[in-house]
């Protein structure tokens, strides 16, 4: 590690903690008081080797005088008292303060990872994302609950003693500075080494943490192709790895207070040496250098613990600034807020303007789209595989910023649209309909809570699906289990079909959104979409053609560019055409 | 409670004997040295420093004695220190690694219908953070233990000095531990609320974001955050209870021994004054008084520990404890005969275990029987929610029949071995699941004998060669997260790329061209059918549930079901002819452009009717 990367990371830790605290001004509240009731604290851990002193030189050695004794030992009991209630007065204060602080964090960083754009989401493990909310912030609150207190108090105890151990000798304080020095000097050089080895950890733990997840997750796939024998030994590889990486971590830090240690003994063995040379000097008493024995041992236990301490310091740091980077981040499609627009009333229209597209480090997906449909129209877009059909509709509801050109509704450019207004006005139903593990009723009613179990039976019924709701063990508190998985597939697209219609879009976009539903009931579903969302614009994805020749207007989309458009009815007449062969293979399919 | 607590501990000593052994080994001689520096500090003041003082001059070899004595103590407990923590260090992590590896083989081991009844998180945590809590006591454990022997010897030695002093140990070491057993007592409820919180305010940032993009689109993130907030709210005031404890007991148990030290000096000024004890031996006491305050915190730990532990025992249990895992049999179908396989479904029926355990499942399948002869395709249609999924689940034994059988050229499936199974039959499942991993690895899975050459072949046939070959990295892509970086079609084909890479004499496509465009579709399955009739291709059997036509129109024999009973089974033709509702649901889109075309005939017709009617009204 060179100078330079040390110096980095010093000052990160700096940087991360003033980032922190500059993002929750909370934590500054009544800090002063804090730290006051925290000094008081540290005196009475002091007070003892004092009141041994006291006694033993006053009270003890040369006439033993027991009212002494009695009057030292009187006061410094009711300092303890004293000090012991300003120790529950300062957790009290800290613990509420810094909770409070961190919930906030938590929900802020919460509503954050929202924000960020769908391929900021996608681009980290979904554990990763949900670990910044849980157990960074976790770790954050666990050390402030155990090692932030004791840090603090052992800090001020390191310098309150070493203040009182100089008003007993500066000769002696010099000898125990110089013996801890080397140890201080290694410690530092450990501290790096293992902060190092606690990230490794971390990222091994990560790892881990996504084996063990698609291990769970993919169960259906593991039992159906045996492979449970490869998942046990990737599994193993992984825990073994973690436990590896742990055990090199603690390795570091047992040398770390072996060190502290031998300091320790250093400096108690250089102590007496010299003290006793003192004392037969004069310059100190018996009962002064018996309290430097025990403010020795005060000296020695902060830094003792100190070494364990800050490992849990590292953690808690890390954790800090892994939640305060996704706060950093600035939500790429973001947000126009208070200087936004909102979108027209009434159906909208909408415009592509030489709209261009590629992924994050990939080919263009989409290239010079030019296209406008005009307001009311039901438009079916089709097109081979991965040739941009999903793309092009999360553009239109965007989920993502175009790379090139503009996107348009009702002539106002999506960027510029209020997410409220462009969230309540345009919905879409993605491929890949995801149901919350709540009851079918729940799930409908998300963008809508207000709405009455009656007024989702209609929505049912006007959908034309009240038989189907009907026949649920539950109706509409039937639970639907995790992500859906206790309906069958076409049945969540139902769902997840009417959780969108409920939402009165004025323009809805359907991708592949009865892909899985059977043919008469899509058909059935079809006619009433029709009818019910007549005077909004539609526009559906879909492979099945039958929604194509159900539409106004049919979009044709090949390898990433609109290649045709029209009525079906014109559009098949081209036999040779992309949607000529499309729908001849479709005939020939479904004849 | 702590007995509980004792015992989980008790078990992990008897899995880490030696390693624990080794780590109070090391405990006990850093708290024998702590005693006995307690001694070497009376000894060197009353011995040393009191003598060198009043003569005025110093002694070169006893000071020396005593720097190396000091010295030398420290050097003994750096040892114990290293046994001590390592010990337990060690012993924690094989631990946790021996109990994540035990949990995960359950996940593996448990059947489909287990994983059904819990939630991913609860799982994830289970293997992860439960564990974890199960066997953090480990780590103070070994320091404790060391601490209860010092305690013992500090007591014992204090009596060797004097027993009034002795009784202030005796008074001041017990209401020590007490307060800690206190404490934890206290504390316990407190944990397990805020650790109980806390897996509730995962499981709910877990969820949500899952369906980040339904949120999104939904422009549900203030809702969101609110229900995640209002959980949150409750875990800090959970958090801030435990710290309210914390505040109140921890200066009390910092304080407690430093009262005992005081109470030494009087007490010992009494003894000295009467001339039984020493100076010496009253600096040793208070001095053993004073390094003593901080282990005994350790006991505090390990029983503050002791809660969280037995809840994260009882949840690791719980996984191991599971019974109804499916076992395999002992029979292998013969691997002489590469044919395609005979499929056999026999009086089958399926419920899928209820929400709550005591209601009855609803049943999913009754009466379901069929076969799917060697070689033959047979077509598996019926409406939403029919059981076709189910059917297909069973096929391949993810979830067993409450009763009647499943048979492969003969043989119920349960008596295959695991080896046997997935080696002859493959599923396509509706929903594409795709590895974060890459191309190659999520088609060939490791299996034996499946090299780039064979997933080439199985990704052609799937017709997913061209976007393969078109990735950047080609088969070394990494596909992200359940695919994200693929389309729904493209993760379709991989997922039927896998099956095929397999050469299963029996195929079951559960739906799987249904976001594959109908000319591709058409590809693939004249793909499927050619290989099938190529020399030296092992040919398969296919279970396909179907909608479209041309797919059904292969089949030998179409399977129609509606809610999960077999209604009618025999060619296309035979059931378009007789069975009504199979003839709504094939025909559906043929039907829907004739009401179509004559819509628009009555549209025409109704466009040129008002003009009529005007005339009618004008007249
Ligand atoms: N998140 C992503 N990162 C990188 N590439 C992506 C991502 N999503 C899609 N692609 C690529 O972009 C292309 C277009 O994908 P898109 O999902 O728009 O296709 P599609 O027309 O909807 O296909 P399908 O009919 O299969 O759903 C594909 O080649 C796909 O691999
Ligand atoms: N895990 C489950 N727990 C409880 N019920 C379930 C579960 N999975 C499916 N079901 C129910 O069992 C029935 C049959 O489901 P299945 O998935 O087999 O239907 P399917 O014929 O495949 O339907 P689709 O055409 O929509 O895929 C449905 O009514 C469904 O609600
Ligand atoms: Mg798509
Ligand atoms: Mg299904």
């Amino acid at each position: 590690m060179t100078n330079d990367e040390r110096d980095a990371r010093t000052e990160t830790t700096w940087q991360t903690l003033r980032r922190g605290l500059a993002l929750s001004p909370e934590l500054r509240t009544g800090l002063a008081a804090t730290l006051g009731l925290a000094l008081v604290y540290m005196v009475g851990r002091v007070a003892v080797p004092v009141a041994v002193q006291q006694g033993i030189d006053r009270g003890i050695v040369g006439g033993l005088n027991l009212d002494v004794v009695w009057s030292v030992v009187a006061v410094t009991a009711a300092i303890l008292v004293v000090t012991t209630a300003c120790g529950y007065l300062m957790m009290r204060r800290l613990f509420t303060v810094s909770e409070t602080a961190l919930a906030n964090v938590r929900t802020r960083a919460f509503r954050h990872v929202h924000d960020l754009s769908m391929l900021h989401q996608q681009s980290e493990r979904r554990g990763s994302l949900v670990s910044r909310v849980t157990s960074d912030v976790d770790q954050i609150t666990q050390f402030l609950q155990w090692g932030g207190v004791i840090l603090l108090v052992n800090l001020g105890q390191l310098v309150v003693t070493t203040a009182v151990m100089l008003a007993y000798s500066w000769q002696l304080t010099l000898v125990v500075l110089v013996a801890f020095l080397p140890a201080v000097l290694v410690i530092r050089q450990l501290q790096r080494r293992l902060g190092a080895a606690y990230a490794t950890v971390r990222q091994r733990t990560g790892t881990l943490l996504g084996a063990i997840g698609e291990s769970v997750v993919g169960a259906p796939v593991i039992r159906a192709y045996g492979i449970a024998g490869r998942t046990a030994r990737r599994l193993d590889e992984a825990i073994d790895n973690q436990r590896l990486a742990q055990q090199r971590a603690i390795r570091i830090s047992i040398v770390g207070s072996s060190v502290g240690e031998l300091a320790a003994g250093l400096a108690l063995a250089g102590v007496v040496v010299l003290g006793v040379t003192l004392g037969v000097d004069g310059t100190l008493s018996i009962g002064q250098l018996t309290a430097f024995l025990f403010l020795v041992t005060l000296f020695i236990q902060p830094v003792q613990i100190a070494t364990e301490v800050l490992n849990e310091a590292q953690n808690a740091i890390a954790g800090w600034r892994r939640v305060l980077d996704v706060l950093d981040v600035a939500p790429d499609v973001a947000d126009p807020g208070e200087q936004g627009r909102d979108l027209p009333a009434g159906p909208l229209d909408i415009r592509f303007a030489g709209v261009r597209f590629a992924y994050p480090g990939g080919p263009p997906v989409l290239h010079d789209i030019d296209l406008e449909i005009p307001a009311k129209s039901r438009v079916a877009v089709v097109g081979e595989t991965g040739s941009g059909k999903t793309t092009f509709a999360k553009l239109l509801t965007r989920l993502m910023d175009p790379s090139a050109g503009a996107v348009l509704l009702s002539g106002v450019p999506l960027a510029q649209v209020r997410f409220d207004s462009l969230r309540s006005r345009v919905v879409m139903v993605p491929q890949d309909g995801f149901l919350f593990d709540a009851t079918v009723g729940d799930n409908v009613r998300f963008a809508r809570p207000e709405l009455t179990d009656e007024q989702l039976g209609a929505a049912f019924t006007e959908l034309g699906l009240a038989d189907w709701l009907d026949g649920l063990p539950a109706g509409l508190d039937t639970p639907v289990g995790e992500r859906g998985e206790a309906l069958s597939v076409g049945e969540r697209q139902l769902v997840a079909l009417a959780r969108a219609y409920v939402a009165d879009p004025d323009l809805l976009v359907l991708d592949e959104a009865t892909s899985a539903v059977d043919p008469a009931t899509e058909v059935r579903l079809q006619r009433t979409l029709d009818a019910v969302t007549r005077g909004r614009t539609t526009l559906a994805i879909a492979h099945r053609l039958s929604t194509a020749q159900a539409a106004d207007e049919v979009i044709v989309v090949d390898r990433g560019r609109i290649v045709q458009r029209g009525p079906h009815d014109e559009l098949v007449h081209d036999s040779d055409s992309v949607y000529g062969l499309l729908y001849a293979s479709w005939l020939e399919q479904t004849r | 409670m702590l007995g509980r607590g004792l015992g989980v501990l008790r078990q992990a000593i008897r899995e880490q004997p030696r390693i624990f052994a080794v780590a109070v080994i090391g405990s006990v001689l850093f708290g024998s040295m702590v005693i006995v520096s307690a001694y070497v500090v009376g000894a060197v003041v009353g011995d040393v420093v009191v003598p060198a003082i009043a003569r005025g001059e110093v002694g070169v070899g006893t000071l020396a004695l005593a720097a190396v004595a000091l010295f030398g103590i420290s050097v003994l407990r750096v040892v114990g220190i290293f046994g001590r923590r390592l010990g337990a260090g060690y012993m924690q992590y094989r631990l946790q690694a021996a109990y994540r590896r035990r949990v995960t083989r359950r996940y593996l081991d448990l059947p489909l219908s287990w994983h059904h009844r819990n939630a991913t998180g609860t799982l994830l945590s289970n293997a992860n953070s439960d564990v974890e809590a199960a066997w953090y006591p480990i780590a103070p454990l070994p320091f404790a233990v060391g601490t209860l022997v010092m305690l013992v010897g500090a007591i014992v030695s204090l009596f060797a000095t004097d027993w009034a002093l002795a009784l202030v140990g005796l008074a001041v070491f017990p209401a020590l531990f007490a307060l800690n057993v206190v404490y934890s007592r206290r504390m316990a409820p407190r944990q397990a609320r805020a650790q109980r919180l806390r897996a509730e305010v995962s499981g709910i940032a877990h969820e949500s974001f899952d369906g980040a993009l339904v949120v999104k689109t939904m422009g549900r993130e203030a809702q969101e955050t609110a229900r995640f907030a209002g959980r949150a709210g409750e875990l800090r005031d959970a958090l801030i209870s435990v710290g309210r404890l914390r505040g109140v007991f921890d200066p009390l148990l910092e304080t407690l021994p430093s009262l005992g030290t005081l109470a030494v000096l009087v007490v010992g000024a009494f003894r000295l004054r009467q001339g039984a004890i020493s100076v010496t031996e009253l600096v040793s006491v208070a001095f053993l008084f004073t390094v003593l305050a901080f282990p005994v915190r350790a006991i505090g730990w390990v029983l503050a520990e002791l809660p969280r532990s037995v809840a994260g025992w009882d949840r690791v249990r719980r996984v191991l404890d599971a019974t109804g895992e499916m076992p395999y049999g002992q029979k292998v179908l013969d691997p002489a005969t590469p044919g395609p396989a005979t499929l056999t479904f026999t009086d089958v029926h399926f419920s899928y275990p209820p929400a709550e355990a005591h209601e009855p499942g609803a049943q999913v399948l009754g009466e379901v029987g069929f076969t799917v002869p060697a070689g033959r395709t047979v077509a598996l249609v019926g409406p939403t929610g029919a059981g076709k999924s189910t059917i297909a689940s069973l096929a391949v034994r993810l979830v067993d029949p409450d009763s009647g059988v499943v048979e492969l050229d003969g043989v119920d499936v349960r008596d295959l071995t695991a080896a046997s199974l997935a080696g002859t039959v493959a599923l396509v499942a509706q929903v594409p699941f795709v590895f974060d991993d890459t191309v190659r690895a999520n088609v060939a899975l490791d299996r034996a004998g499946i090299d780039d050459e064979a997933v080439w072949a199985a990704l052609r046939l799937a017709e997913a060669d061209g976007f393969v070959a078109a990735l950047p990295e080609g088969l070394d892509t990494m596909v992200g997260e359940r695919g994200t970086s693929l389309s729904g079609g493209q993760r379709q084909r991989l997922t039927l790329a896998r099956a095929l890479a397999g050469r299963p004499r029996l195929l079951v496509l559960d739906d799987a061209t249904s976001a594959v465009d109908p000319r591709v579709e058409a590809a693939i399955l004249a793909g499927l059918r050619a290989s099938a009739g190529e020399p030296g291709v092992p040919a398969a059997s296919i279970l396909v549930v179907a909608y479209r036509r041309a797919t059904i129109a292969l089949a030998d024999e179409v399977v129609y079901t509606e809610q999960g009973r077999v209604i009618a089974r025999g060619t296309h033709t035979e059931l378009l002819a007789t069975v009504p509702g199979y003839v709504d649901l094939v025909t559906a889109y043929e039907q829907a452009e004739v009401d179509r075309a004559q819509e628009r005939a009555y549209d025409d017709e109704v466009a040129q009717l008002p003009s009529g009617l005007e005339i009618e009204v004008d007249r």
